[in-house]
């Protein structure tokens, strides 16, 4: 899984909709590997605008990367150096194994093998 | 036809009755859709590698650096049509999700999921477009089918839309001729391929155990196949407005929009 990703999923179950703990998810234990990608500056800009900036640092850092500004930065502010960060964080970092908690009902999601399972048990799917 | 790998009518009837014969939606789905496709994905994914030409269109007249989601993506064979695009595909298959994943390995375009039609882990009001292409008519009961567009419309931002394909009932022209007046909701047989067996093999089986052919193995899937209306009818009971629907290669299709 892509960290991009860890941007849009959030707990499956019904119940948690709208609750603090259900977005972002808590990631722990995870293995992260690095796949290049090619650099392209105008999706990670186009990206700014779309990503919920407090849960990308909130990610960043329970994975170990303390070094994202804790403010989005403004489209004045950017630099290709930050750029190419982010580029890496969000394209590059894949989370190879890993789980991801709901803060909310403590529901535990596993990565493996680099895929992320959000299918839910019996008692707890629609 | 000696030798037809196809199942007998009998071996229909039995399959369907075991069908019906389970309890709810949820286990007919599990047994006849999730656990079929696992063990089908390497070779159906084999066969799935052509778009279909509206759905090609759909997803390249999408704003440049648009994010949206292809529920039921299979072996993903959308998810990379568009590269200006960003498209996160699920499947509940895992089966399928592993043949997509190798697929598209390297690709910047789009990441993998795997993950339920009807508990999709994603925020409302988040993406920009979906498609769900030869999906929804897996879903066992009516309710659920509405309430899978019901979940791709939550997912979406307002004004978002999503291209939808269900199987017909009208396909008289296919090859198996399904038509208005037939039982719609059916299972249909998915013929495996047999691996490492040359003809020849199977032929020379055949003239020392004639009584004991190995036949390939079949799957039955379940399918309701829609009738000329009903997808509009289910999208607008899941509260969308429809804004283009037609028909396209024995499938119903909508465009349908988040209000």
């Amino acid at each position: 899984m892509k960290f991009i990703t860890s941007n849009f999923v959030r707990c499956a179950v019904k119940s948690c909709d709208g609750t603090e703990g259900s977005f972002p998810l808590n990631f722990q234990d995870c293995k992260l590997q690095l796949e290049e990608q090619e650099f392209n500056e105008e999706f990670i800009i186009s990206m700014l605008e779309r990503l919920d900036w407090s849960a990308l640092v909130k990610v960043a850092s329970q994975l170990g990367n303390n070094a994202i500004p804790p403010q989005k930065p403004s489209l004045d502010d950017i630099n290709e150096v930050l750029l190419k960060d982010l580029h890496s964080l969000l394209l590059e970092t894949q989370i190879i194994e890993g789980k991801m908690i709901c803060d909310n009902c403590q529901h535990v999601y596993y990565i493996k093998d680099g895929i992320a399972s959000f299918l839910l048990p019996p008692h707890l799917a629609k | 036809m000696s030798g037809s790998v196809q199942p007998t009518i009998e071996e229909i009837q039995q399959e369907t009755e075991k069908f019906h014969s389970r309890g709810n939606s949820k286990i007919k789905e599990s047994e006849f859709v999730h656990d079929v496709y696992n063990e089908i994905a390497q070779h159906f994914s084999q066969t799935r590698y052509k778009p279909w030409p509206i759905v090609k269109e759909f997803l390249e007249t999408r704003e440049d650096k648009s994010i949206g989601v292809d529920v039921g993506c299979g072996n993903g064979k959308y998810i990379s049509i568009n590269p200006k695009l960003f498209i996160i595909g699920s499947d509940y298959s895992t089966g399928l999700i592993d043949q997509a994943k190798s697929l598209h390995k390297g690709e910047k375009c789009n990441d993998i999921i795997v993950a339920d039609g009807l508990n999709l882990p994603h925020n409302n009001d988040k993406f920009e477009f979906a498609i769900s292409i030869a999906v929804i008519h897996h879903f066992a009961d009516e309710n659920r089918r509405i309430d899978a567009i019901k979940e791709i419309l939550r997912v979406l931002k307002k004004g978002g839309q999503a291209l939808i394909y269900c199987w017909a009932l009208e396909q008289e022209k296919s090859r198996r001729g399904y038509k208005e007046g037939m039982e719609q909701d059916i299972l249909v047989p998915w013929v495996l391929a047999q691996k490492g067996k040359k003809k020849k093999d199977i032929k020379e089986e055949e003239e020392k155990e004639v009584d004991n052919v190995e036949k390939p193995p079949v799957k039955m899937r379940f399918y309701h196949l829609y009738k000329n209306g009903e997808l509009i009818d289910n999208c607008i009971k899941a509260g969308g407005k429809v804004v283009k629907d037609g028909y396209e290669r024995d499938n119903w299709w909508v465009i349908v929009e988040k209000e």
